[in-house]
This record gives structure tokens, sequence and C-alpha cells, in this order.
């Protein structure tokens, strides 16, 4: 990705320089099908996301998010199979009470719990994949850099 | 086990504010199993409290560890070097664990992460239901094996109260009348007749009301 940096706490004049990157952690059997079906079929979506490949969202940990956040990345999209639709039973429905803990936190941090979603799809929705991914540049962009990057990129981060 | 819960961010961001480099120390036996201060769970605090922490303009610096158990001085004593490169201790132990580490290293403050609830059991994934209250003079084998003076929240030991609603405690709707517990267990081993004895009021004295209690055992003294 190509994506430009601004400083945290840019304003509004220099926001236009300024890219969200977002990391989508998709789950094998829906959403990282669903992303490789858009690709096949031609379809436009921001190049802000960057997938990362997982076996399912219940193999997410929480520690992945947050050290995600830690280092800069703007927004996490959790994008996992329909509820009733895991193809290990319930590893979507555990991923989705672990993305609402951790969003309590952002909040309670001070990052906002805007910066992470959760979403339900199929292998075979390709347009609802797209969707989302908009939604969640679009959220992540009015919602400005994440105030982290700065000092991450200064490589305060320990971890 | 002992079972406790974390304590939220903000509390424990207020816990740790006058120190910029910090030691978490989690511990490997009941707080790791009830999912409050193990391995991850230091892991996770430490990413949030780190974040928290730079968001407000004073970066902390954390070192994380964690130890088999904060209760021995045997698995205590190796932490010295950590707690010395260290301004203070976060523990993420059980009471008695934040309090063994604070009598060992007197040079560093040792602060609390968890709140130290009771000592239960895991009920369901992720539910942990209390069970025992500690009371020094254990009265199981007259109930069946379930415990009036913890699960009563009247604490009644001869009888339901007047209270208790369909086989519910009148306090809680969703928690079940101890005593019902009791007398379906009573009946299930055959044995109803133990109702028929009153129970005399109980000698309080071995319980926490005579403050911290203490047992040497001589047999295994050396």
């Amino acid at each position: 990705m190509t994506a430009a940096h601004t400083q945290p706490g840019a304003s509004a004049a220099n926001k236009g320089a300024w890219e969200p990157e977002i990391i989508a952690f998709c789950c094998n059997y829906c959403a990282y099908a669903a992303a490789d079906l858009a690709g096949a079929q031609r379809m436009q979506y921001p190049p802000n996301v960057r997938v990362v490949h997982s076996p399912c969202t219940g193999k997410i940990e929480m520690e992945h998010i947050l050290a995600a956040l830690e280092k800069g990345i703007d927004g996490v999209l959790v994008a996992g199979c329909l509820e009733g639709g895991c193809h290990f039973i319930e590893g979507n429905l555990r991923a989705k009470h672990r993305v609402e803990h951790i969003r309590g936190i952002l909040d309670e941090i001070g990052i906002g719990a805007d910066r992470l979603r959760m979403v339900n799809l199929s292998a075979a929705m390709a347009p609802t994949f797209v969707e989302r991914v908009r939604e969640i540049v679009d959220t992540v962009t009015n919602l400005g850099p994440n105030p982290l990057k700065e000092s991450a990129q200064q490589g305060v981060v320990s971890k | 086990m002992i079972v406790a819960s974390p304590k939220p961010v903000t509390e424990l961001k207020e816990i740790v504010a006058a120190h910029d480099k910090i030691l978490f120390v989690g511990c490997g036996t009941c707080v790791t199993v009830c999912l409050a201060g193990g391995e991850r769970e230091v892991g996770i605090y430490s990413y949030a409290m780190r974040m928290a922490r730079r968001l407000a303009g004073r970066p902390i610096d954390i070192e994380q560890v964690t130890i088999e158990r904060q209760c021995e001085n045997e698995f205590i004593k190796d932490l010295a070097p950590a707690v010395e490169r260290n301004q203070a201790v976060l523990s993420f132990a059980c009471g008695a664990g934040v309090q063994a580490l604070a009598e060992r290293f007197l040079n560093r403050p040792v602060y609390a992460a968890l709140n130290t609830q009771f000592l239960g059991i895991l009920e369901d994934q992720a539910v942990w239901t209390e069970k025992c209250l500690g009371c020094g003079d254990c009265m199981l084998a007259q109930f069946g094996g379930i415990c009036p003076v913890t699960r009563c929240a009247k604490r009644l030991l001869n009888g339901p109260c007047g209270g208790s609603t369909e086989e519910c405690c009148e306090i809680d709707k969703d928690r079940p009348c101890a005593w019902q517990v009791i007398y379906k267990r009573l009946k299930g081993i055959g044995q109803l007749d133990r109702l028929e004895q009153i129970v005399p009021p109980k000698d309080w004295r071995p319980a926490w009301h005579g403050g911290a209690r203490k047992i040497i055992r001589q047999e295994h003294r050396v």
C-alpha cells in the first residue's frame, strides 16, 4: 500500500494528504474467499485495507488487534462467517465477544471503539465485503489518524 | 479455586500514575484458570496501559513476567532482579499473592491489578460461582455436600426462609435456593432424615471473625 502518513492531531486542512491504514482479519471460510471473489470480479474498493488471512475469526486473539493498534494502524476490521455458519461452529461468536471487550477497552483508554468493527458475511458475499470495507474506511477517515501513530513510527513501541 | 476479576484499565492507570517503569507480574495458578491474571491477561493489559499512557503524553515502560504461583516464596524469589529493575510492581494475583510480593520486596510498591472475589468453581464457559466461604468449620457432611453457609443468602442452617419462590432465592430469581438444592440432594442419596436434626448456631470463631487465620501443621514442619 502506498498510503501517505500525516502526524497525529492532523488538522482538517492536511487531512486530505492522509490515507487510513486498515487491517482486515479475514476468516478463511468466508471473508477471505469473499475478498478473493471481489478481486476475481474486478470489484473496486479502497486500497487502504490490508487483508490478514486467518483460519477462523475465533483464532484472532485480542493481543493481535491491540498490537496492531499500538503500532499505529488506524482501524481494524474483523470479518467472520454469518452467525450460525462458522466452520468451527462457534469461532465467530467467540470473536464477537472478544471484539466487544476490546471495543470497551479502546473507549476506556481514549482511542475510541469505532476504530474496531466486526462484520459477518459468507464466501459468496463479495459486494457486502466491498461495502463493509468502504464503510470502515469512511469511518476511520472521519476519525482521523490513530493518535498513537507518531510515537509508533518513532520506535517508542516496545513490542 | 480463587476467582478474581480484573480492575478497569482507567483504575489501573490511576494506580500506576506515579511510575514510568513498572513490572506486571501474572500468576500461573488460580487467576490463570479464571482468565483474570495469567500470562495472556498480563499481555492484554500491558497493551492497554501502554496505549493509555502514550495517549496521555507520558509513556510507560512495562516489563512482563508470569510466575507459577505468587503465593509461595519459592516461586517469588526469582522475581528479585526484575523487581529491582523497575519502580513498582503491578501484581495480577489474588490478594494473597499481592501481599506475598509486598512482604518480600520491601523497597518497591506492589499494587493489585485484580479484585479478588471468592472461592468457586467453573460453572460454564467463563461463568464462575461461589461455593465456599472458607468458614473454617466445614458442615458439608450434614447437608449432602451443598453449603448453606455460602449458598444461602441468609446463611440459614435449619431449612429455607419464607422468601424463596419457585425454588429460587428471594434476593435473586436466577439464584437457586440453597435449601431446595440441599433437599433434592439429600432425597437423592436417601439421607432426608438428616433434616430432622436441629443444627445449633454455628461457631464462627474458626472463621474470619477472629481475625486473619494461621495454620501450623506440625507433621510437615522441618
